[in-house]
C-alpha cells in the first residue's frame, strides 16, 4: 500500500524548478517539439513540388498501404527479428562469462565491449567493409593461398546487413544481460544444487528464467534500433531498402514529407507499444 | 548407542592459504540435533558448507552415513540446507519452491501434490500455495524454506543461521517449532549459530567452535556447568573468571592465590604446585557477606545495583580493578554501594580451568599476528 502523503500547497517550487527546468526545457525543444513537428507533418498534404501543404490529410498515411511498402516494412521486421536473436545467442555465453569474473577483470571486459562505441560507427563499419569486400582482407588472403579462385561475395548482401546489425547492436544484449546475471543471488544457485538439480537443470530452471526481465529488456534495445538504422543496410547492402532507408528515402527521395513523416510516427508507436510490453513484462516479477 | 550419521574426520579448509577449519573431528548421530555454536568467523559455517558440498575440503574426509562424499557434488549428497537468506526461487511460488527437489527426483505429479501439501501442513501453511515469496513475511519465508528441504526427507537437515533474520519474539517461537519438527521427525539436525541461548534451548549437543576448532562437544547442561576452556567458560553465558595460581596442595586440596585473596580447599585433581589456572564462577552463583567466610579471602567493593527485571545485577570490584559480576534475587536487601564485602560461594560451582592451551594459541596468534 502507498502511504498517502500530506500535499503542502504553500511549498516553494523554485528548487525543483532550478534542478529539473534545464532538462525539462532540453526535453521539450530537442524531444517534445520535434515529434510534435513530425506528427503534424505526417497529418498534412505533400504539395507538387516537395513541400508541405499545410491542408489537413490522412493520404500520407493511405499511401503507405501499399504492397511495395508493406514488403519493406516486413523486410525490415524480419532483419530485426534475425539480429535480435543472433545478438541474444551470442551474447548469452559471454555475459554468463562476465558475469562470473571478479570485478577488476569484469570492469576491464565490458571496458572492452564499449570501447568501439567510442569510435563512430559509419568508420567502424567502413572498416568491415573494406574487410569483407571482393578485393577485401579476407578474399585476397584466401586467394593468395589458393583456397578460392575467385573472391566470395560477401559485402553488399543481406548476410552483410545482418553481420553489421549484430557487430553494431551486441553490446545493448550483453549490458542488460551481464546485469541479470549479476543480480542472481548466488545462494539461489547453492539452493538448487543442494536440491538436487545438476549445472544443466539449475540453468533451465533458475539462471535462465531470473533472466528474462534482461532478455526482454536485451532484445527490445536491439530489436527497435534495428529497424530504423538506415546507414547500416547503406554500406553493407544489395541497395534493398530497409524501413529507415524508407524514410530517409521519402524525405530526401521523392520529397514526399507527409508520408516519410507518417512512416515514422508509426515506427515511433511501435516503440512505444514494446516499451508498454516491455514495462509489463519487467513488473511481472519482482526479481529484487 | 545411535549409528553415527556424519563423520568428519581431521577435517581442514583453506581459504588462500589462510586455515579457516583446522583439523575437526565431529561425530552426529542418528536423530541428533547438533549445534555449532561460535562467533562469526570460527568456521562454523564454512564447516556446515563442506557437509553441503558447496566448499571443498582441503584435507580430510567427510563420511555421510558411512559414505565417503569425497568428490561429490551438492546434488549428489542426500542432505538439505536451510539457508540464512532463504533462498526461496523469486519466479517461483510458495507450491513450486517445495515441489522444486521432488520434480528433479523425477516424483510422479500426483505424489509431489500429496507431500507439498502434507509440507505445507507441517509448517502450517496449508492454502499459501499460490503464494509468491515476496508475498510473504520473514517468518512464513522461513517455514517454506523448511518445508522445500525437508520433503526431500534428508538424512541431515543442514540449518546456517535460519532463524538469524527475524525478530527476537518470531525467533523464539521458531526455535521451540524447529526443536518440537525435528522431535517429530526424527531427522539428524545440524545447526550453525552464533546465539549461544539459541543453542542451549535447542540442542541435544553443542559444539563450541573458536578459531576454526572444536574448542567442547556435550550437552547444554555439560558445557554450562563444565566449560572446558576459558574461552567456553566466557562464550557460554556469563563467567567471572579470575586468573590465579597454585600455592600449596594438601591432596585432595589446594590453594588458588590471586593477585589479591585467595581460596582454600579447592579440589588439587590435575594440578601441580605453582601452576597457573583459571577459576571461574558463574554471577548467579557468586555470594556475599559482611562477615569473613571460611575459606575465602576475597574482598571487594560494591559498585552498583543494575535492575533487569528478573534479577538484579551486581558488580563488585576487586583491588585490582577486576569486576565481579552477580546476580541477585530481586527481594534480596542489598548493600550500599561503596560498602566493602567478602566474595564467596558454593565451591561444587567453581570451574578450574588449565591455562596452558589457552597460553599457547595466545602465542600463536600473536605470532601469526605478527
Amino acid at each position: 500500500m502507498k502511504a498517502i502523503k500530506p500535499v503542502n500547497k504553500h511549498r516553494n517550487l523554485l528548487p525543483i524548478t532550478c534542478m529539473v527546468g534545464p532538462t525539462g526545457l532540453w526535453l521539450l525543444f530537442f524531444l517534445l517539439f520535434p515529434l510534435a513537428y513530425v506528427f503534424v507533418i505526417s497529418v498534412m498534404t505533400r504539395s507538387f513540388y516537395g513541400g508541405v501543404q499545410w491542408v489537413f490529410s490522412l493520404e500520407s498515411y493511405q499511401s503507405l498501404v501499399d504492397s511495395k511498402y508493406l514488403a519493406i516494412i516486413w523486410r525490415s521486421i524480419v532483419m530485426a527479428f534475425q539480429t535480435s536473436v543472433i545478438c541474444l545467442i551470442v551474447a548469452y555465453p559471454f555475459a554468463y562469462l562476465l558475469s562470473k569474473m571478479r570485478p577488476v577483470m569484469k570492469g576491464f571486459c565490458i571496458l572492452f565491449v564499449m570501447l568501439p562505441f567510442w569510435i563512430n560507427g559509419l568508420i567502424r563499419l567502413d572498416g568491415w567493409a573494406n574487410i569483407i569486400r571482393d578485393s577485401g582482407l579476407i578474399n585476397t588472403i584466401l586467394m593468395r593461398l589458393g583456397i578460392i579462385s575467385r573472391p566470395i561475395t560477401m559485402l553488399k548482401t543481406n548476410g552483410a546487413v545482418l553481420f553489421g546489425m549484430v557487430y553494431t547492436f551486441l553490446p545493448y544484449m550483453i549490458l542488460p544481460l551481464q546485469t541479470s546475471l549479476s543480480k542472481i543471488d548466488p545462494s539461489l544457485i547453492e539452493a538448487s544444487h543442494d536440491l538436487g538439480a545438476g549445472k544443466f537443470r539449475t540453468f533451465v530452471r533458475v539462471i535462465f528464467p531470473l533472466t528474462l526481465p534482461g532478455i526482454f529488456s536485451g532484445t527490445i534495445q536491439v530489436f527497435i534500433p534495428s529497424l530504423g538504422a538506415f546507414y547500416i543496410a547503406d554500406m553493407m547492402g544489395d541497395n534493398k531498402p530497409f524501413l529507415g532507408n524508407l524514410i530517409k528515402n521519402l524525405f530526401q527521395g521523392d520529397r514526399n514529407w507527409p508520408a516519410g513523416a507518417a512512416l515514422s510516427v508509426i515506427l515511433i508507436l511501435f516503440t512505444l507499444a514494446a516499451l508498454k510490453l516491455y514495462s509489463k513484462i519487467g513488473n511481472m516479477d519482482d526479481l529484487a | 548407542m545411535h549409528k553415527v550419521m556424519i563423520q568428519l574426520k581431521n577435517v581442514v579448509k583453506n581459504f588462500e592459504n589462510q586455515e579457516v577449519v583446522k583439523s575437526i573431528n565431529l561425530d552426529v548421530y542418528e536423530g541428533e540435533f547438533l549445534t555449532l555454536l561460535g562467533a562469526s568467523g570460527c568456521g562454523k559455517t564454512t564447516t556446515l558448507r563442506m557437509i553441503a558440498g558447496f566448499e571443498e575440503v582441503t584435507e580430510g574426509e567427510i563420511y555421510l552415513d558411512q559414505e565417503n562424499m569425497a568428490g561429490k557434488p551438492p546434488y549428489a549428497r542426500n542432505v538439505n540446507t536451510v539457508f540464512q537468506t532463504y533462498a526461496l526461487f523469486p519466479h517461483m511460488n510458495v507450491y513450486d519452491n517445495i515441489a522444486f527437489g521432488l520434480v528433479e527426483k523425477k516424483m510422479p505429479k500426483k505424489e509431489i501434490k500429496e507431500k507439498v501439501s502434507q509440507a505445507l501442513e507441517m509448517v502450517q501453511l496449508q492454502g499459501f500455495e499460490k503464494r509468491r515469496p515476496s508475498q510473504m513475511s520473514g517468518g512464513q519465508k522461513q517455514r517454506v524454506a523448511i518445508a522445500r528441504a525437508l520433503v526431500n526427507n534428508p538424512k541431515v537437515l543442514l540449518l546456517d543461521e535460519p532463524l538469524g533474520a527475524l525478530d527476537l519474539k518470531l525467533r523464539k517461537q521458531m526455535q521451540v517449532e524447529l526443536k518440537h519438527l525435528q522431535q517429530k521427525l526424527g531427522i539428524t539436525f545440524l545447526y550453525v549459530t552464533h546465539d549461544q541461548e539459541e543453542a542451549l534451548t535447542m540442542s541435544d549437543r553443542i559444539a563450541v567452535m573458536n578459531h576454526g576448532r572444536i574448542e567442547q562437544i556435550g550437552s547444554a547442561q555439560e558445557i554450562y556447568e563444565h566449560p572446558a576452556s576459558r574461552f567456553v567458560a566466557d562464550f557460554i553465558g556469563e563467567s567471572n573468571i579470575l586468573e590465579g595460581y597454585v600455592t600449596s596442595i594438601d591432596e585432595p586440596y589446594m590453594t588458588v592465590s590471586f593477585e589479591f585473596g585467595q581460596i582454600d580447599h579447592l579440589p588439587s585433581s590435575g594440578y601441580v604446585k605453582e601452576e597457573m589456572l583459571y577459576v571461574s564462577i558463574r554471577p548467579e552463583n557468586v555470594r556475599y557477606s559482611t562477615e569473613p567466610v571460611p575459606d575465602f579471602q576475597l574482598q571487594g567493593i560494591i559498585k552498583e545495583h543494575i535492575y533487569a527485571g528478573s534479577a538484579i545485577r551486581t558488580i563488585a570490584e576487586l583491588p585490582n580493578s577486576q569486576e565481579i559480576k552477580i546476580t541477585n534475587h530481586p527481594e534480596q536487601t542489598l548493600p550500599e554501594p561503596g560498602s566493602s564485602v567478602y566474595l564467596y560461594w558454593n565451591k561444587d560451582k567453581t570451574v578450574l580451568l588449565h591455562t596452558a592451551g589457552d597460553k599457547l594459541y595466545d602465542l600463536i596468534e600473536d605470532a601469526v599476528l605478527k
